[in-house]
């Protein structure tokens, strides 16, 4: 009897240094990640002033120059959000293809044959450099429960070069890698996706198994490939440092601001050239799309450096 | 002898994954009390946590929404300030003394603050919101009573300070800017309100409540003087209809408030009723109620979208 007593108690003593010990850990690491929080890499919004510098026609010239690609990774499931988001903004994508795991009737889309996102992903990535490489400059890959407007990302791009390799979007820090999370949505240049295209069919660098124990996310399996190819991850940011690709949704931007900063709610809350916001529902969806394009207060004028037109027989611009 | 060992063996292992678990618990709840606080501020009601902290200061608990920040920089605001200067509107929020927190609160911080003058009427007096007390009990059926004695209090008190006197709930948006275009191109010295043109039971049709409308000076004089002279009756639980009614009967005009398009600018439900198509069946009230055949949703919409969170 006392044998077996004490060598409960030795296993209880046992178990708990075991638990304490993976928790430090654990929490050492997550310490490390916080203090190198600053070594974001930042990307800046143009400069309004040097955009007006540029001529008239040469900005129409220059907004002509972006296309943008579109590719939204749907799941039978998100069936709701999939009809809302192509009915608003993706019809403002120079072009928006739907890839989906499994074929769904009435919604066209582009079948990937599998239920991993991160294959999902891969194949998504090869088949739009594969048919447009030559069509498209920017690539932009979202999920359906993003909202994104195409406008802003255009005027965010506006001055740079699509020949060098980008990789922007809301990025976060990982232990040791900056990735850009897919909730943000992720935009890369026609040389990321040159880059990356010729990674996929190399194993070792690009595996299509990431982690070894648990699974790793497909937004940070794609930033340990693009690692590879000498990509980097970049925080998109406007001329006040604010993010412009959001992770969040605005109600939850502006429940935060209302408590953080209830003075100055539009201070502390986004940007207002944001690109992305996340975690919307599809009547949601609508409300943004009418708020974005249609509805004016009579008598503001804003002097837009850039004009873009709403797509023929468009309803809801 | 082995079976003892293994025993032994068997209690250790029991022991370690009960310390495991245990431990493990233990500082989920140490490390959960800190994670936990960070989802409280966003998933909470922030009126909640308001109340907590300004019980006693209301100036400091005040919030803006402070639409006008530095952004827009560039934004040219001129033609919406000069109409602003010369369509007076002044705009009172019906609300009482439980929702002064809740919603009269985020009316005051955003759209409010654009009306050439606002007034919260509740039924009791609060100094510190600032709310005018119309000495009236709350509930539904008080709404008519309210409205009435509301337009009193502004008449005596404001009349010369506007052209246009506007009522809306506390659950409405505003769009001012939009209002006064569609104000600007009217005479307030005409009888004449606006809102969403309602058809049965008024000849000329009434303006639904929900969606907030606006008198003209001369309609605000006469529907005062209404009830002094006895020409409009008091009591009725349906405040909009009786309003409706009584405008026909003192020979105010109910206008057209639709744009140039002919759509709708005042609207009584939340956007997402009026812009995605179907949301309402076809079998719903409000389809036989309005005045005007429906078209799409307005580009310059006015207002009033009804229970906003």
């Amino acid at each position: 009897m006392l044998s077996e007593s004490s060598s409960f108690l030795k296993g209880v003593m046992l178990g708990s240094i075991f638990c304490a010990l993976i928790t430090m850990l654990g929490h050492i690491r997550i310490g490390h990640g916080n203090r190198m929080h600053h070594e974001h890499h930042h990307l800046q919004a143009p400069n309004k002033e040097d955009i007006s510098k540029i001529s008239e026609d040469e900005r129409m010239e220059l907004s002509k120059s972006f296309r943008v690609y579109c590719i939204v990774l749907v799941k039978p499931k998100d069936v709701s959000l999939w009809a809302a988001v192509k009915e608003t903004w993706t019809k403002h994508c120079d072009k928006a293809e739907f890839f989906s795991s499994e074929n769904v009737k009435v919604f066209e889309s582009i079948n990937m044959e599998t239920n991993d996102m991160w294959l999902m992903m891969r194949k998504a990535y090869k088949y739009a450099f594969d048919n447009y490489r030559d069509q498209y400059n920017w690539f932009f890959l979202a999920r359906p429960s993003t909202f994104a407007i195409i406008e802003n990302l255009k005027y965010f791009l506006l001055k740079k070069d699509p020949s060098q390799p980008f990789y922007l979007g809301h990025t976060i820090k990982s232990g040791d890698l900056e990735y850009v999370s897919v909730e943000g949505g992720i935009v890369l240049s026609i040389e990321s996706m040159k880059r990356l295209n010729s990674l996929l069919s190399i194993p070792e660098k690009c595996p299509e198994q990431g982690g070894m124990i648990w699974k790793i996310s497909e937004d940070k399996q794609l930033a340990v490939c693009l690692k590879y190819a000498g990509v980097f991850a970049e925080n998109a940011e406007d001329s006040e440092g604010k993010d412009v690709f959001n992770t969040k949704s605005v109600g939850l931007f502006i429940k935060e601001a209302m408590t953080n900063h209830p003075n100055l709610v539009v201070e502390g809350c986004c940007s207002d050239m944001a690109v992305t916001f996340n975690g919307l529902t599809p009547n949601q969806m609508h409300v943004m799309m009418y708020g974005v394009y249609r509805l004016r207060a009579f008598g503001h004028i804003f002097n837009d450096a850039l004009v873009f037109l709403p797509p023929n027989g468009s309803e809801n611009d | 002898m082995a079976s003892k060992s293994w025993l032994n063996f068997l209690t250790f292992l029991c022991g370690s994954a009960i310390g495991f678990f245990l431990c493990s618990q233990l500082f989920s709840i140490l490390l959960g009390e800190q994670g936990d606080t960070q989802p409280n501020i966003l998933h909470n009601d922030p009126h909640a946590r308001h109340s907590d902290d300004n019980g006693q200061n209301h100036l400091e608990g005040q919030m803006n929404f402070n639409a006008d920040s530095s952004q827009h920089k560039d934004e040219n605001t001129d033609i919406a300030e000069n109409l602003y200067q010369k369509v007076k509107v002044l705009c009172w929020v019906m609300t009482g003394p439980q929702n002064l927190e809740k919603k009269a609160k985020h009316v005051k911080a955003t759209w409010a603050q654009r009306c050439n003058k606002v007034l919260f009427m509740s039924s009791q007096e609060n100094k510190d919101f600032p709310a005018v007390g119309l000495k009236t009990r709350e509930g539904r059926d008080q709404l008519y009573w309210k409205t009435i004695k509301a337009f009193q209090y502004v008449h005596d008190h404001y009349l010369e300070d506007a052209d246009w006197f506007m009522k809306a709930d506390d659950d409405t948006y505003v769009i001012l800017d939009n209002l006064r275009w569609l104000l600007s191109k009217y005479n307030p010295e005409e009888p004449i309100y606006f809102g969403r043109r309602f058809k049965p039971y008024v000849k000329q049709g009434y303006m639904s409540g929900g969606a907030g409308y606006v008198l003209s000076k001369e309609a605000l004089k006469r529907f005062v003087n209404a009830f002094k002279t006895d020409k409009c009756t008091h009591s009725s639980s349906i405040e909009d209809l009786a309003l409706g009614r009584c405008m026909e009967i003192i020979n105010v005009e109910a206008g057209d408030s639709r744009d140039t398009t002919g759509k709708e600018t005042f609207h009584p439900f939340v956007p997402e009723h009026h812009l995605i198509k179907g949301y309402l069946p076809r079998t719903f009230w409000y389809w036989n109620y309005n005045y005007y055949p429906p078209v799409e949703v307005s580009l310059e919409i006015l207002l009033l979208f009804k229970y906003f969170d």
